[in-house]
């Protein structure tokens, strides 16, 4: 381009990549910094001389994680919770949002209004609270976590983009052979979805993976409590690995694990995000189509 | 509404206007006259409500399908929507809801006439303007910037490392927060004695928690919210830049010139849905954030709400309050997109 030649064009460069470089640094030294740090001696961690990698480097702070089942077992939890939880958001949002993207659907008018009402108006805090304690009795169980979103509108607005975009002839031809609407749904058009089944799914599996409120305000046992709340309770509350620890019940040799308290809480904090990050790169595709078939939609 | 779809998952879904219901309505209420108009011609045909049960059957395989989800919206959407009159009854567990007794507005007086009202609305106020001056822009400019990288595979690499971000739990993000910024061992405080400074609690002084917040926003979010932008760009026609550059316009002219207008209309609509969101402040990432020391600038209305409801068991009146937060947000985006609407081309209806 004739524009490239001139000297403005290499003062936009600068800015350009100069900026680029402090978005890149500035989004990941941090976490850089909190996987150093948790591999970092107390004496390390305490006097600050912490910069960008390991100082003293030890594992303790992780021997101490794993050592206690406190965090292990949230893990655990968070495992199950999101894949039951990611599981019956699939069965309610694809059978939901494929009814709907038929024509031939009766009511679909109402059944269309019944989904978007709830993304404007909702009961609130407390009614959902008391319907979920009070009326359901599914206070302290996972399932007050998973039901009530079970499905979120927007992505099931996705998938019945989706849908609408399948074929007529796929289901007519189906139907000459004799096909009813169950059959045509499992067994032709949900293979043919994996894509967004994907992107959709990707999207509630973070969902759950990430969430901590629910699980703060519908549980109240650690034992059953996941990851993300955890997290919580030891990096922002201060609460310990584990209470027996300071009852004195543990071996002795576990103490050393708590006086790098500042490792502990990066390791925690290392712990929760990793397995995020480790499928970041391979996920992060779907997020972006997720969004840009929901764009287009409109 | 090209935009309007995108931003549900970016939004979360809870703080956009009625006009769907609208437009949703009257495509409804189009059916049904359809459905009442009878061509006297074909008396074999079900017509009116016998045509509607005649459908049903029809496609009953879907009826079906669509069962669970509609026992689930039901139950766990419309129900609790039944349960907010407990805002002008008092809700005493033994007696249910049905069996409370209505005090009308009683619950909405104690709030505007007590202590936290004022608080509550200034800092929810605040914390989204303030959001709004330095968080809006940045993602924008990100994009404008980004779109003028020529490596295709060093635009890509800068684009997904600045949406991780969004994908850490807020948990782990504040948790991160609160390890940098902690008294004695964090390091922004070891840089400030390394200056000579002394060291500064952040995170239990009132006036530091607005700045925290809106930094860890922009931090989690600018390479998500560029995403449409980056989008709409790469949208723009190329021969556009080409002709300019012929007429002598520098890479500046182009982006300001060409770029930046190119995108207005997504910006405007992204614009008026965060203006209309000026009342909504979600209650989690401030919950993990706050604690008694900064309530003065922290303490929001859904956080008002989660504190007296949840754990004062003060059901009757945080319903109530949270239920003038929901309206106040309606009418908000409604205001925003009339404005809008009337003084340029873009709204969202």
């Amino acid at each position: 381009m004739i524009a490239d030649k001139s000297v403005s064009s290499k003062v936009m460069d600068i800015i350009v990549y100069a900026t680029m470089i402090i978005v890149l640094v500035v989004t990941l030294y941090p976490v850089l910094y909190v996987i150093s740090s948790s591999l970092s001696s107390a004496n390390a961690n305490d006097r600050g001389l912490v910069t960008i990698f390991p100082v003293e480097f030890n594992i303790d702070a992780y021997k101490g994680i794993f050592h206690m089942p406190t965090l292990t077992r949230a893990f655990k939890n968070s495992v199950i919770i999101t894949a039951g939880g990611t599981a019956i958001n699939m069965l309610f949002t694809t059978t939901y949002a494929y009814a709907l993207s038929r024509k031939r659907l009766a009511l679909r008018g109402i059944y269309t209004i019944i989904a978007m009402i709830p993304m404007y108006f909702s009961g609130g805090l407390i009614p959902s609270f008391l319907l979920i304690s009070q009326t359901l009795h599914l206070y302290n169980s996972w399932w007050a976590l998973i039901l009530p979103g079970a499905i979120n509108t927007s992505n099931m607005i996705i998938m019945r983009s989706f849908f609408v975009s399948l074929p007529a002839e796929l289901e007519e031809s189906a139907y000459l052979d004799g096909a009813n609407d169950f059959v045509i749904f499992f067994k032709i058009m949900l293979p043919l979805s994996q894509a967004v089944m994907m992107t959709v799914g990707l999207y509630y599996l973070v969902g759950h993976w990430n969430s901590w409120f629910s699980a703060m305000v519908y549980l109240n046992e650690d034992e059953k409590m996941p990851l993300q709340y955890m997290l919580r309770q030891i990096v922002l509350l201060s609460a310990s690995l584990d209470q027996a620890a300071y009852d004195g019940e543990i071996v002795t040799d576990s103490s050393l694990y708590f006086t790098n308290y500042v490792a502990v809480k990066y390791a925690t904090l290392v712990f929760s995000m990793a397995p995020m990050m480790m499928i970041y790169p391979f996920i992060q595709r779907f997020f972006v189509k997720g969004v840009m078939i929901g764009s287009v939609k409109g | 509404m090209p935009v309007s779809a995108f931003l549900f998952p970016v939004m979360g879904g809870t703080d956009s206007p009625t006009i769907m219901c609208a437009v949703l309505i009257k495509f409804f209420l189009r059916k049904v006259r359809h459905m009442s108009t009878a061509t006297s011609l074909q008396n074999t045909k079900p017509t009116g409500f016998k045509k509607v049960l005649h459908d049903i059957w029809a496609s009953r395989w879907l009826q079906l399908l669509i069962l669970p989800g509609l026992i689930y919206f039901i139950i766990f959407k419309y129900i609790p929507i039944y349960g907010v009159q407990i805002a002008f009854k008092d809700y005493k567990i033994r007696d249910g809801i049905t069996g409370s007794a209505w005090v009308g507005f009683k619950h909405f007086k104690t709030f505007f006439t007590g202590p936290y009202a004022f608080k509550l609305i200034r800092n929810t106020l605040l914390l989204n303007f303030y959001n709004l001056i330095f968080g809006f822009p940045l993602p924008i400019l990100f994009a404008l910037l980004l779109n003028e990288v020529k490596s295709v595979f060093f635009k890509k690499f800068v684009q997904t490392v600045s949406y991780l971000p969004h994908f850490i739990s807020l948990a782990a993000v504040i948790g991160m927060l609160s390890m940098f910024v902690a008294p004695s061992t964090g390091i922004v405080n070891k840089i400030i004695n390394f200056f000579g400074g002394e060291s500064i609690a952040f995170l239990t002084e009132p006036g530091w928690f607005r700045t925290l917040y809106v930094i860890s926003g922009i931090w989690t979010g600018l390479g998500w919210g560029a995403i449409i932008y980056i989008a709409a760009l790469s949208a723009v026609d190329q021969g556009l830049y080409e002709a300019a550059a012929i007429d002598g316009a520098n890479r500046f002219h182009l982006m300001f010139h060409i770029s930046l207008p190119s995108i207005m209309g997504t910006v405007v609509v992204m614009f008026i849905l965060r203006v209309g969101s000026m009342m909504s402040v979600g209650s989690e990432k401030v919950l993990l954030m706050y604690n008694e020391l900064t309530y003065e600038t922290s303490d929001v209305i859904s956080t008002f709400v989660y504190r007296r409801g949840l754990q004062n068991n003060d059901y009757s009146f945080s319903t109530a309050v949270e239920m003038f937060n929901s309206i106040v947000n309606i009418i908000f985006l409604w205001v925003a997109n009339s404005l809008s609407r009337k003084f340029t081309e873009s709204s969202l209806w």
